[in-house]
């Protein structure tokens, strides 16, 4: 009876290790990726954390996208996924004593110009009256003041709410949202817009617009180096030098004789195909250091050149993105070319590895439905990874620590 | 000295240069003249020197107004914060810097002056940085709000140089790394996603000498060069292999087997293609024979193939079907006039397999020669059209062991080799090698891409050509142009590398090269001893 147990489990081991063999020798070599948390990106959030959505009248949300659908397809639609994805996903609850996490579906940049740029000027006296309302129907916001509150603030300088760095660094981020955990697309060392404990997200680019550009794999990648894009930004930056802080401008100056750069500012169809037929992608920062190229570049198996001094780049606590992508500091620029033929050319076939890992390039993206392994699942990854939460979430009774009258008095005006 | 002389001119460049720009507004790149002006100012002071300084100040003030001299101020004082902190580049570096100083008046032009500021000697960088700071806090408008917040952080909020080198050009050797990078990617990008195990290609082509048969075997060699999989050309020559065809061959690079085939090619087309047919027969036997292992592809020498034919042969199992694309080219002058109606259901010209909605092979789509019914050249070199006679071999693929005598898992529907042809009977194409040709595999996306383009193109028949394409002496009429760069008198070439023969005969050679010019009216004939 011993030896018949022995045996299955011998035969069982075998059809393990059979397995996990096959799993290695896949049809792509493929490595696993391995950020400072750990093995995470393939994790399962399911069980390992409870969010409950606060009933917001629609004036917050649902009205704004009717008014303007548009919001639906820019960078910045993050914030209306994630609260589709919240509502039907499994982790939500609707019993808030259960709760770990409170989120606050207030769609702050869905207000657009004509042209399609959002506009931030409402968007702190909406986020304001959106916790005001919280505060005061539910007792959860004030037990802890926010600390177990999440918010997506996508917005270029994120809860600074504005385009403008330095107008934005003077607003820092808003009074209220500052123990709260802020899941925004901006991220930068020592910057005032990015507070500790935030999760950084990529930008949102659409998933179905890139499969249908999905060209074959075995299309040999002969551009060195690719890049399509403003080097000037002449419209709101005249005499140059503002702009990507001269960067963008100097790769432009450097390299427009480069045969081994594909540079321009073109518009063209095939950009996807492109960048499928290159080896580096350039993603060098513009008025803010993040980008969509950086999602694109991933998607697409382009390593990425971050030109970007002190970006933290998205969930950078699941991806090693120093194994994955080139990081050029900003003097560096004019050296471009030479930093990039002097990485080793196994170094650079095993950052392809990486990116050619499906799990990888699932983590970048917002599909419509969910998939596992998602950018959704690893927000929801990100704030599991923060819990349980810490002595300091929790107030004492009377303690108060948020000012509810800081901030530009323009901030005050109710929404 | 040589700085202080530098400004001057400078300024005085300037001063024309912003003078007209500054109505329209500077653009962030404008003549050198703060700078020098700034650096100048660190001789010692005396109150000559101020004196001068200050005449110099209201004469440029006259041109440019109260705005230069303002700058001046602000360079005096704050000449250090010009050189950032990004010293720590090479020192061949040179940094254009750009700055503005915008007005508070109710002008609202801006002037730009731009100044290169070379890093040759190691100047200091300035560890202050509220000096750093002032610099684009002056420019950017805001005092303190400069820096992002954070002693720590060196990335500062505000205007920017636009770092350039000073020889913005591709290095050869950096593009010869970057070319070896790219070539090592796609070798691995073929490892993984391209053929497992590429097999040899077994390339079959009848040829004869004649006029066009370098023009078609070069073209051909150029193409299986560029294959990227090992490679055997086998060569049947008929009428015996010539020397041309060989040393052709021999100079290729390729591995080759050259097998002379007996009878010579006839001249009329049809008996052409029955030669043909029994060429590639005997090539078949000789692969048997040798059992060469691979796939073997049918390659005419005047047929054009694309590279991705070869990636789609790797493919076959056994016997397969592309699509080849039929070019009939008329080679008259006369185009043969069709009706709109003729033109709207004229057939495409493609041989290939025909799929049904499953992707299985349903039959076969022929090149339509109806329109060209009677008027298609008999004879080679005839300036008609040459239509294929049925199915074209070059529109099908073997496995090589599909020939051989004993091969494992052969299909019973495959004949044998040997007995086919036994009794005389024309092999009109490949499916006559098979009992059953329904298991033909279609390629190519189910004949939808055509790989290949089946063309006939041939002189008379009678046509002279230089053996080998080598021009052997003499040459009987000379025609001496009527200008020439060099001297008539001295016909010696600077080769004194040739013998005297040669040496004549070459010039025998340049003056017929001369000859073709079409300014000469005069001919003067003579030879040359």
């Amino acid at each position: 009876m011993g030896k018949g147990s022995a045996r299955a489990l011998a035969l069982a081991l075998a059809v393990l290790l059979a397995c996990s063999d096959v799993a290695v020798v896949t049809a792509q070599d493929t490595e696993r990726i391995e950020g400072s948390a750990g093995d995470v990106l393939e994790d399962n959030p399911v069980g390992r954390l409870k969010v409950y959505i606060y009933d917001l009248p629609s004036k917050y949300n649902k009205k704004l996208l009717k008014k303007d659908p548009r919001c639906l397809n820019h960078m910045f639609a993050a914030e209306i996924f994630m609260h589709r994805f919240l509502l039907s996903s499994v982790v939500r609850t609707f019993n808030p004593e259960e709760a770990d996490w409170f989120y606050t579906p207030v769609y702050t940049t869905c207000d657009l110009t004509p042209s399609g740029l959002p506009l931030p000027f409402k968007s702190p006296r909406m986020m304001r009256s959106a916790i005001q309302l919280i505060a005061t129907n539910w007792p959860y916001w004030n037990r802890s003041e926010g600390a177990d509150h999440f918010f997506v603030t996508p917005h270029d300088f994120g809860a600074c709410f504005h385009y403008q760095e330095e107008k934005a660094i003077g607003r820092g981020i808003l009074p209220l949202l500052q123990r709260a955990t802020l899941v925004q697309t901006f991220g930068q060392k020592n910057h005032v817009c990015l507070k500790d404990g935030s999760i950084t997200i990529p930008p949102f680019a659409p998933p179905q617009k890139m499969q249908t550009h999905l060209i074959p794999a075995d299309t040999p990648r002969s551009i060195f180096v690719y890049f399509r894009g403003l080097f000037y930004d002449t419209g709101n930056d005249p005499e140059g030098g503002y702009y990507a802080r001269g960067a963008r401008a100097s790769v432009w100056e450097n390299f427009k004789n480069n045969p081994l750069f594909d540079i321009s500012t073109d518009h063209p169809p095939t950009y996807y195909e492109d960048m499928q037929r290159s080896v580096f992608c350039l993603c060098p920062l513009g008025w803010a250091p993040w980008s969509p190229r950086l999602v694109e570049a991933v998607v697409f198996g382009c390593i990425p050149v971050i030109i970007a001094d002190d970006i933290v780049l998205p969930f950078a606590d699941a991806i090693p993105w120093e194994d994955i992508g080139v990081f050029v500091a900003e003097e560096d620029v004019p050296r471009l070319d030479s930093i990039l033929t002097s990485i080793p050319t196994d170094v650079i076939l095993r950052k392809q590895r990486l990116l050619a890992n499906p799990s990888m390039k699932q983590a970048m993206l917002f599909p419509q439905p969910a998939q596992p392994g998602d950018a959704f699942h690893q927000i929801l990854n990100g704030l599991a990874r923060k819990l349980p939460h810490g002595d300091n979430v929790f107030l004492k009774p009377g303690e108060r620590i948020l000012n509810w009258t800081a901030g530009p008095p323009g901030d005050l005006k109710p929404w | 000295m040589m700085k202080s002389l530098l400004p001057q001119s400078q300024l005085r460049r300037s001063s024309v240069a912003t003078a007209a720009r500054s109505a329209a507004g500077g653009d962030g790149s404008a003549a050198d003249g703060g700078g020098g002006a700034g650096a100048g100012a660190k001789a010692p002071a005396s109150s000559t020197f101020w004196f001068l300084l200050h005449a110099l100040c209201c004469l440029i003030s006259l041109f440019l107004g109260f705005r230069f001299s303002r700058l001046l101020f602000f360079l005096l004082f704050s000449t250090t914060a010009l050189y950032h902190s990004t010293t720590s580049s090479s020192s061949a570096a040179v940094l254009r810097a750009t700055t503005t100083t915008t007005t508070t008046t109710t002008t609202t032009t801006t002037t730009t002056n731009t100044f290169t500021l070379s890093f040759a000697a190691a100047n200091p960088p300035p560890s202050n940085p509220a000096n750093r700071t002032a610099l684009e806090a002056a420019a950017a408008g805001a005092d303190k709000g400069g820096t992002s917040g954070n002693p720590q952080s060196h990335v500062v909020v505000g205007r920017h140089g636009i770092r350039i080198r000073p020889w913005p050009h591709p290095d050869p050797v950096e593009v010869m790394r970057a070319h070896q990078i790219m070539e090592r990617v796609q070798e691995e990008q073929r490892r993984w996603y391209g053929v497992k195990e590429p097999r040899q290609v077994l390339v079959v082509t009848p040829t004869y000498s004649r006029a066009f048969q370098a023009l078609h075997l070069t073209g051909l060699l150029h193409s299986l060069r560029n294959v990227p999989y090992p490679l055997t050309w086998i060569v049947v020559e008929a009428g015996g292999s010539t020397n041309a065809t060989a040393s052709l061959l021999a100079r290729s690079g390729l591995t080759f087997v050259h097998i002379p085939f007996p009878d010579r090619m006839p001249h009329e087309w049809a008996d052409r293609h029955a030669t043909e047919n029994r060429m590639r027969i005997h090539a078949l036997r000789a692969i048997r024979e040798r059992k060469m292992d691979g796939v073997v592809v049918f390659a005419d020498d005047s047929n054009v193939h694309s590279m991705e034919l070869f990636d789609e042969v790797q493919k076959v199992q056994w016997m397969g079907a592309v699509s080849v694309g039929i070019l009939a080219h008329t080679g008259t002058a006369e185009q043969p006039r069709l009706s709109e109606e003729e033109k709207q259901n004229m057939p495409l010209p493609v041989q290939g397999p025909a799929c049904n909605s499953s992707g299985h092979l349903a039959g076969w789509h022929t090149f339509n020669s109806l329109p060209f019914s009677g008027k298609t050249a008999t004879v080679v070199g005839e300036a008609a059209p040459v239509l294929p006679k049925g199915l074209e071999w070059a529109g099908f693929v073997l496995n090589s062991r599909m020939l051989w005598k004993d091969a494992e898992g052969k299909p019973d529907w495959v004949k044998d080799l040997d007995a086919v042809g036994e009794n005389g009977e024309e092999i009109e194409n490949p499916l006559n090698l098979l009992n059953d040709p329904s298991s033909v595999e279609p390629l190519g996306n189910c004949g939808k891409k055509v790989l290949l383009w089946w063309l006939r193109v041939e002189a008379r028949a009678d046509s002279k050509f230089p053996q080998g394409w080598v021009i052997e002496p003499p040459l009987d009429v000379v025609v001496p142009a009527k200008r020439t760069p060099w001297p008539e008198t001295t016909t010696e070439l600077p080769s004194e590398l040739l013998e005297d023969k040669q040496e004549q005969d070459d010039r025998r050679l340049s003056r017929a090269n001369k000859s073709s010019r079409p300014r000469s009216t005069t001919k003067r004939q003579g030879k040359e001893n």
